[in-house]
């Protein structure tokens, strides 16, 4: 097998240290994606730094915020009561995503960094111009069905593929992570990247960074949220596109708005504009479809994907209709 | 002492065993000095390999040998000679030729199979490129008819007499390439002993054809290579056959001297092991404004290999199941640059039903006529096809039981009006039929003191129970109590049986069975002087009046020639009740019943998990499943779990397993009739059909996705 090191640090000034000494090392936290990777030969890391004896793995309500430990799992956000009850639309997302036993396994920044599921990257013989800059993008003339319909290049028409990561952007999640230099804080909408020109980096986080915590400012939206995920089976397939949807209705009012899709782009896909169209307005199913429309300015499909340009405005209005309880 | 125990529901015999790890499938023996074996892929689609640089693999800690083309002994069954040709298909490591991406071209073999996975991806070939063709609609005009077999067009009547019809549909029908994805990988552990003989633990669903398949390979006699295979962890037709890289799995223990398992890849499992084939097909079928067919035509054209032909029987359904005076089909192949395909269960008739009963419900439409009247106003009396009386039928049943279980009542006749909240609501049926078919088949039966009795046969047990069936077939005739009977299959020591395969199983075997229990009887009576059908029998007593420890004997059935009377076909009706979002498309499937004409039922209970398994199995054929290649490189781009979608459980309804249960006067002495394939037959159209009610929306193009539906 590729010989690697691999080293469990007890502190997290320890793992910064260690990530540091080889140029390509990787942190390992739940593993279900980066083993993956390494299996399929698309990583060989020269040292895993197991951050798993961190002290990061508690779910703190600090006023104003809720902060949680990069290495909370999956499970331990979707099942806590407090998020329940405080943050359903998280807790709704985690939930639609991946299986049972992988959540058991996934951590909080785990999923954050999640890679493509696009098979131009895990397939080593085809082009990717994420996996190989410059090698091409496979999936531009191929098989695209589940690709981006927003903000690709033609270098990289791949999607992020978590659901997670589509709530915590609609929440105004904020990133904390700790480097070779200071430590810094980057706001969810900054964490991830559009491909441009360089679609092998899917964030801004700099090298030797490691995310500590995701903070989620106390939102009003307990009531009126939904996240829907349109895919080919019931459960365990990635999204064809998702909505997440988070409204604080009064008198029938949107007081203020947050919505994100999934599957549609290389970053989870807030929608700013469409919640500035919506906020002020009366619940109507007249008002969500325009709020539908608005939402696909600017999409663009290619050959495998066309249907998504229709999905994508349905799964939004459905969303929309069934957070709001508006009836069929 | 128990009476009549066929029908009864018995759990399965080796359920303790499988649940409680007990059972050991083929590769979990321990054997002495075992290495591990790990193929490694072409990466080309077509053309011949320049070299391949072997060096670092086999200077990797653990690597015992590498194989490939340039240093493998010759396997003598895949060289020619004056007295018949090579055999067919993938010879591996016989030459340089790359006939389909991921063809193996080395096979690595270390101490350790991590060793060996990691010494594969240290292999480095070139090739000399060749142009290929992978891209099946693009291909149709290179179609030919097939070499083998009898595949002449068929025509009754006059051809595409449905043309003329007052009401007709033509339309055609697509179904992509299906993976069987068992749940077990395919693994062979193979090893020679000093003797010169073979020993084989192999995923398979026929010990005897293998043990034919090895000894052909290696030009050694049959009673020298011994198969085992006693569990299998599902297979669905990808181990009919022994694979190319089974026989190479014993050459590679036969130049290493040591036993050699070889375990293939789940992606490996997506290009070696077979798949339903890609088909279109065109149908017309015309009526006159009541109802009375016209013609039916059915042509299909299927997905081949371009170094092995593959054919099935996807246009017969068309033949035989409705009685209208003008039918033809005809049956073509695309030979492309793909690995070969393999039945999948239900195999052909599974892909024509589709297409058949789709449009016999678009026609029903088309007419406003409901599609059960359709069906029983053109119902087939007796086999139009060879005109010949149904060795039994019941499907008249089938229609009455299943439209009342699944509510066919509530049914709209308009497609699109029945609503529940945002979801749309349709019912739709689908119907099939598959042959009885019967083989010879042998079994052997010893008598203990303590009145015990043990049954052996060659058979295999893929998963629908069949030691149970037997069990319960011994048990009926002896008059015995289940729990006393044991029995042996998987190993080709035994008495032979037929392959598992083509829903036979019981039919055979279980006839081998009924006959060699009877044969006992026969005999005690004998012995004790009695009537020869005495059936009040104390085996015990019997044993210890006379004096003996044991008795044994073995009785062949060989099949009945009620074939050349009678047309047998076991018959059924598959509805299904879905809903469809009308805004994303999401489906549910809320209830399946299969009602089905298949004789006597030997075990209820593993019959209807067989029922229940086959809808799943249509499940997935309707709604999630297609193994796609990008044609720009002939690779698949979803030859994974994770991207190939399998229904998972949360796809999955009620599904209600409803047996006619009528004995079979004709087909054997069970009056069984099969019900392997026919539980996923129907299925398929059935959905189609329930979603075209639902949403008005006809997807003639497998599988039904979300986005097929916005």
């Amino acid at each position: 097998m590729n010989q690697f090191q691999y080293v469990r640090p007890a502190e997290t000034s320890g793992a910064i240290k260690s990530i540091a000494l080889d140029t390509n090392a990787h942190f390992l936290a739940g593993g279900t994606n980066l083993i993956d990777l390494m299996k399929m030969g698309i990583i060989a890391p020269e040292r895993l730094v197991d951050i798993n004896n961190l002290p990061l793995k508690t779910i703190e309500n600090i006023p104003g915020h809720l902060r949680i430990g990069t290495l909370v799992t999956n499970t331990q956000v979707a099942e806590n009561q407090f998020i329940k009850e405080n943050f359903p639309l998280l807790s709704m997302a985690i939930n639609a995503g991946a299986s049972p036993q992988l959540r058991n396994m996934a951590t909080t920044g785990g999923n954050l960094l999640q890679r493509t599921r696009c098979p131009y990257f895990f397939d080593t013989t085809m082009p990717c111009n994420k996996r190989v800059p410059g090698s091409g993008c496979g999936a531009l003339e191929g098989y695209n069905r589940m690709h981006a319909i927003f903000g690709a290049s033609d270098k990289c028409i791949a999607v992020n593929p978590s659901d997670m990561n589509v709530a915590l952007t609609a929440l105004n999640a904020l990133v904390h992570v700790s480097g070779p230099k200071a430590a810094r804080t980057i706001p969810f909408a900054d964490f991830h990247r559009l491909p441009g020109d360089h679609p092998e980096l899917d964030t801004t986080l700099q090298k030797g960074e490691l995310i500590t915590s995701v903070d989620i400012p106390t939102v009003p939206f307990t009531k009126n949220v939904y996240y829907l995920k349109v895919r080919d089976r019931s459960s365990y397939a990635f999204a064809l596109v998702s909505a997440a949807v988070a409204l604080n209705i009064e008198n029938n009012t949107i007081q203020d708005v947050r919505l994100a899709m999934g599957g549609v782009a290389h970053k989870p896909w807030r929608l700013i504009a469409t919640e500035t169209f919506l906020k002020g307005k009366t619940v109507s199913e007249e008002t969500f479809k325009q709020a539908a429309q608005i939402a696909m300015e600017g999409a663009k499909a290619y050959e495998h994907n066309k249907f998504k340009l229709k999905l994508a405005p349905n799964a939004l209005l459905q969303a929309l209709k069934t957070a709001s309880g508006l009836k069929a | 002492m128990k009476k009549d125990a066929i029908g009864d529901s018995l759990s399965r015999v080796d359920g303790r065993l499988k649940v409680t790890g007990g059972a050991k499938y083929s590769g979990e023996f321990k054997i002495t000095g075992l290495t591990y074996g790990v193929l490694v892929p072409a990466t080309i689609t077509n053309g011949t390999i320049t070299s391949i640089d072997t060096k670092a693999a086999e200077r990797a800690p653990g690597v015992l040998k590498v194989i490939t083309y340039l240093n493998a002994t010759k396997v003598p069954g895949y060289q020619p000679d004056e007295s018949k040709p090579a055999s067919k298909g993938l010879k591996l490591f016989n030459d340089n030729k790359i006939h389909f991406n991921q063809q193996p071209i080395a096979l690595v073999i270390a101490d350790t199979f991590e060793r060996a996975t990691y010494a594969a991806s240290l292999i480095k070939a070139t090739y000399q490129k060749e142009p290929f063709k992978t891209n099946f609609h693009q291909n149709i005009d290179n179609s030919m008819v097939p070499q083998g077999g009898n595949y002449k067009d068929y025509i009754r009547g006059e051809a595409d007499a449905y043309k003329n019809a007052p009401v007709k549909i033509e339309q055609a029908y697509l179904l992509p390439s299906e993976i069987h994805n068992p749940m077990e990988l395919h693994v062979t552990t193979a090893f020679w002993n000093t003797d010169g003989k073979l020993t084989v633990f192999t995923k398979s669903q026929g010990v005897i054809s293998s043990q034919k398949a090895f000894a052909n390979a290696f030009k050694i006699e049959q009673s020298t290579v011994q198969i085992n295979s006693r569990f299998v962890g599902g297979a669905f037709g990808s181990s009919l056959r022994t694979w190319p890289h089974e026989i190479a799995a014993a050459q590679a223990a036969k130049m290493l001297n040591r036993p050699v398992k070889l375990t293939l890849t789940r992606e490996q499992m997506f290009t070696l092991v077979g798949y339903r084939p890609q088909t279109i097909q065109k149908m017309g079928i015309g009526a006159t404004p009541d109802g009375q067919l016209v013609g039916i035509t059915h042509e299909s054209l299927s997905q081949s290999a371009v170094y092995e032909e593959f054919t099935e029987r996807s246009v017969n359904v068309s033949r035989f199941l409705y009685a209208s005076p003008n039918a033809n089909t005809r049956y073509k192949v695309v030979p492309l640059h793909v690995g070969v395909p393999a039945p999948m269960r239900g195999p052909g008739e599974a892909t024509g039903a589709f297409a058949l009963e789709c449009a016999l419900d678009e026609l029903a439409y088309a007419l406003n006529m409901d599609p059960i009247a359709l069906r029983l106003k053109n119902y087939a009396d007796a086999d139009p096809e060879k005109n010949l009386p149904w060795s039994s039928k019941y499907l008249k049943e089938c229609y009455q039981k299943g439209a009342d279980k699944i509510g066919w009542e509530k049914r709209s006749s308009k497609p699109g009006t029945n609503r529940e909240g945002d979801w749309l609501v349709g019912y739709g049926i689908g119907c099939g039929a598959f042959g009885a078919y019967r083989n010879k088949a042998q079994a052997y039966i010893k008598l203990l003191a303590d009145g015990s009795v043990n049954i052996k046969s060659a058979t295999s047990d893929i998963g629908p129970g069949t030691g149970t069936s037997m069990v319960l077939i011994a048990a009926d005739i002896l008059k015995i109590s289940a729990e006393k009977i044991t029995f042996d299959l998987g190993d080709s020591s035994l008495p032979e049986a037929p392959t598992q395969g083509g829903s036979a199983t019981v039919s055979s075997v279980g006839s081998a069975v009924h006959d060699v229990c009877i044969a006992l009887k026969k005999k005690l009576n004998t012995l004790t002087g009695k009537p020869e059908n005495n059936e009040d029998l104390d085996y015990a007593k019997i044993l210890k009046q006379q004096n003996l420890p044991f008795i044994e004997l073995t009785q062949g059935s060989e099949g009945t020639d009620e074939a050349k009377n009678y047309s047998m076909y076991s018959f059924s009706a598959h509805f299904v009740q879905v809903h469809v979002h009308a805004l994303t498309g999401a489906w549910r499937i809320k209830k399946v019943v299969a009602v089905v004409d298949a004789g006597k039922i030997v075990n209820n209970k593993t019959a209807s998990s067989q029922m229940i398994g086959g809808a799943v199995g249509g499940i997935g054929m309707a709604m999630t499943e297609e193994a796609i290649i990008d044609d720009r490189f002939g690779r698949l781009v979803n030859g994974n779990l994770a991207d190939y979608h399998v229904p998972v459980n949360a796809d999955i309804p009620q599904i209600e397993a409803i047996f006619i249960n009528k004995p079979d006067m004709h087909t054997n002495p069970l009056g069984t009739k099969g019900i392997g394939e026919i539980s996923l037959i129907g299925v398929a159209p059935a959905i189609a059909n329930a979603v075209y009610n639902a949403t008005g929306k006809r997807i003639r193009e497998l599988p039904i996705t979300p986005d097929k539906l916005i």
